[in-house]
């Protein structure tokens, strides 16, 4: 029964996204129709003027410019290593080499590549999971608590944004090295719980997003502090912590400094630390050049951002922009 | 009477009463906090006034590497790097930003949803790798500039030492530019729709729009991403160190960024306690200079 439930919930879902899209569609039309209507009586709606082609065009060849490395990326991801040096750099070379570039990212050195693609996942999960969920708890408590402390923690957190990455990492290395950490996923994992940027985020969205009121309700009803954070304030953050998630997720999985001083063993590398490996291989004596697999190397590696990007664009603008509503 | 002064007494009461509530959700921030950033910062501060002697070990040395480091060509010679890095690369950025923000938000673009998706994807893209990409184009033995030189009879090398922090420059504009025009549009659209009406209602042009509504609102945003900018391009590491390799001859040398040079000192060169003197400096000329363009505008949000 409650199988078939699951099913009838999920069609529903399946038809409000569809008439979600009518909507969206008509909405698109009504908007071109107006456009037109008064581009002849020659007045504008300021929510709906007309489109400039001119500017779009500008803008384009900006865009242009943001998307032709992932295109130089994709186009050398299909050359072997001998195209790579000898054919022009914008079109494929003599051969379609990307699956087989592929499966030797994957197979070479007995599969490293893999075993980096897991550890920069557990990273992320751990890492970047971790950091959003303090950072969400003490976002929460900075904009809706007045505890003592509290300009003390900001202040503190706001300088430490401005401490320069390596003043850091020289001494957090010669500590986790006296505490045995380092060449641990730990030593990776722990600096990347704290997130000040993240913290910030939450508290400007829990100032925002989360009403006194609703919370003064809670508590007059007896809920206790722990349980109106998570049945009352939770759900209205959602949109805030996917986007807080988002750049954490973004900072670990592009954290280079951090596992470059921290790990030395190749088997608990990140895909960033791999992969300039790699690239360095050809410059030590006698090591062979391996362009084509860091090239497909790379293109792996950003993929899953790139999908997580495009997928939660509707909740990482939407989280934006509700986090700066204020009336 | 007697209500009023029982409310005062009240209100006096709660603001006598600490309200520790909120130490329940800050707790386990402010403990990994006080671990992975307070003692490391304390410790490099504790370490800075030590060296390491061929005879007798580590000694108390009191500020010997403080003096050492004023008078080090290479430390003042990477600074003055990064502070043209700065001065040149953070407004370039920052206009590209704000100009990409006012076209999205003037909703004239045909596919706006399209341009700002373009625009924040590099912010995707790990610096390693966005690095290696516009490394493997800058290469003038196999990249995309070598077969630009060979079909058009070309000599042209992005990497040569005199042009090499301007390409460096262009990958770290790539890289954010989406980033600060995220935060610019943000910052526009929490300007209600219905003062652009009024606006245009009583015969403002689009220029004067732009000009006294919109400007106004990026000012805010424009000192957090100035503050953000400078803080990232001081820090200058990633780009420098992975392209290391792929340059040409000894163009990055050990102490081409600051912080390359703490690292290099620290690991490589095992002076830990020269880099973190080094580090603190650097830490405090950053800090002093984020206050200087303006910490003020994000302290006031703060209340």
């Amino acid at each position: 029964m409650s199988a078939s439930q699951t099913m009838s919930i999920r069609e529903q879902e399946k038809q409000a996204r569809r008439r979600e899209k009518e909507r969206e569609r008509r909405l698109h039309k009504d908007e071109a129709a107006e456009r037109k209507r008064a581009a002849k009586s020659g007045f504008q709606n300021p929510q709906n003027p007309r489109r400039s082609t001119l500017l779009t065009v500008v803008c384009g060849i900006f865009a242009l410019y943001c998307l032709f490395p992932f295109f130089y990326l994709l186009i050398n991801a299909t050359k072997t290593q001998s195209d790579f040096v000898s054919t022009f750099g914008l079109v494929g070379g003599h051969s379609f080499a990307l699956w087989d570039n592929i499966v030797q990212v994957f197979t070479y050195q007995d599969g490293i590549f893999g075993r980096w693609f897991i550890n920069t996942i557990l990273y992320v999960v751990v890492g970047a999971g971790g950091a959003t969920l303090l950072a969400i708890m003490g976002g929460y408590a900075l904009a809706k608590f007045r505890f003592p402390g509290r300009k003390i923690v900001f202040a503190v957190i706001i300088g430490a944004i401005s401490v320069p990455g390596i003043v850091l990492a020289v001494p957090q290395f010669l500590l986790f090295a006296k505490l045995g950490l380092t060449n641990t996923p730990w030593a990776m994992i722990i600096p990347s719980l704290i997130s000040p940027f993240g913290l910030y985020l939450m508290w400007i969205f829990s100032d925002q997003a989360v009403p006194n009121e609703l919370l003064e309700a809670a508590r007059i009803d007896g809920a206790g502090e722990w349980r109106t954070f998570t049945t009352v304030s939770l759900p209205l953050l959602a949109p805030g912590i996917v986007t807080c998630s988002l750049f954490t997720i973004v900072a670990t999985w592009n954290n280079y400094i951090l596992p470059l001083i921290m790990i030395k063993d190749t088997n608990w590398y990140p895909l960033t630390i791999g992969l300039n490996n790699w690239k360095d291989q050809a410059s030590t004596s006698g090591g062979t050049a391996i362009q084509n697999l860091v090239i497909t190397g790379s293109l792996i590696t950003i993929i899953p951002l790139v999908i997580a990007f495009l997928l939660l664009q509707r909740y990482w603008q939407s989280g934006l922009a509700a986090g700066a509503v204020k009336e | 009477m007697g209500v009023s002064t029982h409310t005062a007494r009240q209100g006096i009461q709660q603001r006598h009463r600490a309200d520790w509530r909120g130490w329940k959700f800050m707790w386990p921030f402010a403990l990994v906090f006080v671990f992975v950033f307070i003692v490391p910062i304390v410790y490099a501060i504790y370490i800075s006034f030590f060296q390491k002697r061929m005879i007798g070990g580590t000694v108390f040395a009191g500020l010997a590497n403080y003096q050492r480091l004023f008078a080090d060509p290479n430390f003042w010679g990477s600074v003055g790097r990064v502070a043209l890095f700065t001065i040149v690369q953070v407004p370039i950025m920052l206009a590209l930003s704000a100009l990409m923000a006012l076209a999205l938000d003037s909703m004239k673009l045909h596919g706006t949803k399209f341009f700002r998706i373009v625009t924040f994807l590099p912010y995707a893209v790990p610096a390693v790798v966005s690095t290696l990409i516009w490394g493997f184009m800058y290469g003038a033995r196999y990249g995309l500039v070598a077969s630009i030189n060979s079909t058009f009879g070309l000599n042209l090398d992005v990497m040569a030492p005199n042009v090499l922090l301007a390409s460096i420059g262009n990958i770290v504009t790539w890289e954010f530019v989406g980033y600060n025009m995220l935060i610019f549009y943000s910052a526009l659209s929490t300007i209600p729709h219905s003062l652009y009406e009024a606006a245009a209602i009583d015969g403002a042009t689009e220029w004067q729009i732009v000009r006294r509504i919109k400007m106004p609102e990026l000012r805010g945003s424009l000192a957090v991403t100035v503050i953000f900018s400078i803080i990232g391009s001081f820090q200058l590491f990633n780009e420098p160190s992975v392209m290391k390799s792929m340059v040409p001859g000894n163009a990055i040398s050990t102490y081409y960024t600051p912080n390359l040079y703490a690292y290099n000192l620290s690991f490589v060169g095992n002076q830990a306690n020269y880099a973190a003197a080094l580090a603190i400096v650097m830490a405090v000329i950053t800090m002093a200079i984020a206050y200087a363009v303006q910490l003020r505008s994000m302290r006031e949000q703060m209340k």
